[in-house]
């Protein structure tokens, strides 16, 4: 039995070929880097995606046993712990991955929307951690939810975000803010996959090349290492 | 050239022509997680996690019983925080803005409290077999607010003149009197019609831990929102002096800390700097003004790509050099 071709005004196959178009597998898992990715400042954002697996991972496990699960037993302490020290972790390797990104002006050769999701995705953890603290259910819980709602009133955001009421509270930190944080590291590191690392500057040049080019802006497929790139046109890595 | 071109501006990036090698970002990223969770582990396991246990209001009224009476006659007679705050909990106070900006009284009432009501007269409204109190309760609803009022200054005021006096470290009023044995407090205050018997009762049903409860008291069988607890408390004595002790004051970086010597958060290191300085530390509007200028620096660092001068300093400054040392040797021995 032959099996039909997929009709062009198909939905599915005209997203599955625009996916592919967009990031093929060789581009989306490729096997080398350009040679210049070479330094420890890029493992600062990995460390990012590992420390946010190991939050979540322990997270699952503290949320699994319920909010109060933690405070009574020896190995929910430990697993609060984790948890805890992971999201310090978190913290710093993102930040020094930021720093790391603008001192590379990695926006530059039509990567705006590289910074973009990842200076956005840093100002989501800021309220996904706050929320954390405020669901504690004990003394540092009571103070900073006390504190927090006055900045919170001050601008409205506490008629609908109410740092008092634990159960919102915990729902935002359990699904809804981790959720935005998840969606905006995979559209940070898709980006980064289809535009490739930013190349460093080229020495001797006077020119401001930390600047965004329109051009390249509206054509990311001819910016980065979206060029001739070993493992999609053969060439020897 | 247009606006946005304008600031977009030039870009002379050009796409990688130049060598790969193989990197494995799989084996990085198995490596990366097994190490990061070994860190995290390894720092659980050297200093664990803070869990100071709550404080509750039925230990508030019997560590400070004369503070708790305090902050419970302010909340009868309408003069606490929580009593003067405005949006979202209540119209009696204007809330905080910014020139013309005024979100959190536009944003409106959006978790009414009344807290002459929901934490001192409902509370003792399911107090029961006590006539006094029912009768003190009837005779207290039935007055005018006028009257309302002027019992609940009078009894008010010889707390005040208590508390001033402790704070200024003075001998306190003998108006106000404390029994250590039973922890009932004595006010001696005329014209404060039934107000004694109210707080009597307030302070007796928060020492059997009855207001606790009272104060999440809802149509639902589970609670989940602290917010009227939270507030009364946050309105007495007690969090405030456990927060001191805990360096978490504003004045101590407040918010950003943690108790005991973990690092809290510390990513909040420039939101909590504002209020350490002038003109925010003062003001009265210093969370909007805060919430603002900390709303502007986010906008900024996602806009960096678009912001001349900011944009052009990793160009300038050259840590890039150092970013791609062996880039460039490798450039530089090619002959």
């Amino acid at each position: 039995m032959s099996i039909a071709p997929s009709p062009k005004t198909s939905w599915t196959t005209r997203t599955r070929e625009s996916a592919v178009d967009a990031l093929p597998p060789e581009k989306l898992l490729p096997d080398s880097q350009p040679s210049y990715v070479a330094s420890w400042i890029y493992v600062f954002g990995v460390a990012s995606i590992a420390a946010l697996i190991v939050i979540i991972g322990s997270g699952v496990i503290l949320s699994l046993k319920g909010p109060a699960w933690w405070h009574y037993t020896g190995v929910g302490h430990f697993i609060n712990s984790i948890h805890l020290w992971a999201v310090e972790l978190f913290f710093f390797v993102m930040v020094v991955h930021l720093w790391g990104k603008y001192w590379m002006a990695a926006w530059r050769g039509g990567r705006t929307r590289v910074w973009i999701t990842g200076a956005v995705t840093f100002l989501v953890a800021v309220p996904t951690a706050l929320t954390g603290y405020v669901s504690q259910q004990n003394f540092d819980a009571q103070w900073i939810s006390t504190q927090a709602k006055d900045g919170l009133n001050s601008v409205g955001v506490g008629a609908f975000f109410n740092v008092t009421n634990f159960g919102q509270m915990y729902s935002y930190h359990v699904l809804l803010l981790p959720a935005a944080v998840v969606a905006l590291v995979i559209a940070h590191v898709l980006l980064v996959r289809r535009h490739g690392v930013v190349p460093p500057f080229a020495l001797g040049t006077a020119r401001d090349s930390a600047r965004v080019s329109p051009a390249v802006e509206r054509t990311p497929a001819l910016s980065g290492v979206d060029g001739p790139s070993p493992a999609s046109s053969g060439a020897p890595s | 050239m247009n606006r946005l071109g304008r600031l977009r501006s030039h870009d002379d990036t050009k796409p990688w022509t130049g060598p790969y090698a193989p990197y494995d970002l799989v084996k990085e990223l198995c490596i990366a997680v097994g190490v990061i969770a070994l860190l995290a582990i390894l720092l659980a396991i050297l200093f664990s996690s803070p869990d100071e246990k709550p404080s509750t209001i039925a230990q508030w009224s019997k560590q400070m019983p004369i503070n708790f009476v305090t902050t419970a006659a302010k909340e009868l007679d309408g003069t606490s925080p929580t009593a003067e705050y405005g949006p979202p909990y209540n119209h009696n106070g204007e809330g905080q803005h910014a020139a013309f900006i005024d979100l959190q009284k536009w944003l409106g009432v959006s978790h009414p409290i009344d807290t002459a009501n929901d934490f001192v007269v409902d509370p003792l409204e399911t107090v029961p077999n006590n006539p006094a109190l029912q009768s003190a309760l009837a005779q207290y609803r039935a007055a005018p607010e006028k009257t309302q009022k002027a019992w609940g200054e009078a009894y008010a005021k010889p707390l005040e003149e208590y508390e001033t006096a402790i704070e200024e470290k003075k001998t306190p009023p003998k108006t106000v009197a404390l029994d250590p044995a039973s922890g009932a407090v004595t006010v001696q205050a005329s014209g404060a019609g039934p107000i004694p018997v109210l707080m009597g009762g307030l302070l007796g049903l928060a020492q059997s831990g009855g207001l606790d409860g009272a104060l999440l008291t809802s149509n639902q069988f589970f609670q989940t929102d602290y917010t009227k607890p939270l507030l009364f408390m946050a309105d007495g004595g007690l969090l405030a002096e456990r927060a001191e002790g805990q360096h978490l004051l504003g004045e101590q970086w407040g918010m950003m800390n943690e108790t005991g010597s973990y690092p809290g958060q510390t990513w909040l290191w420039l939101y909590t700097l504002w209020y350490q300085v002038e003109p925010f530390k003062a003001s009265e509007n210093a969370d909007i003004l805060v919430m603002m200028v900390m709303g502007v620096l986010s906008l900024a660092l996602i806009c960096i790509p678009f912001i001349p001068g900011i944009r052009s300093l990793p160009r300038r400054i050259p840590i890039y050099r150092l970013i791609w040392k062996e880039h460039y040797r490798a450039q530089k021995s090619v002959p």
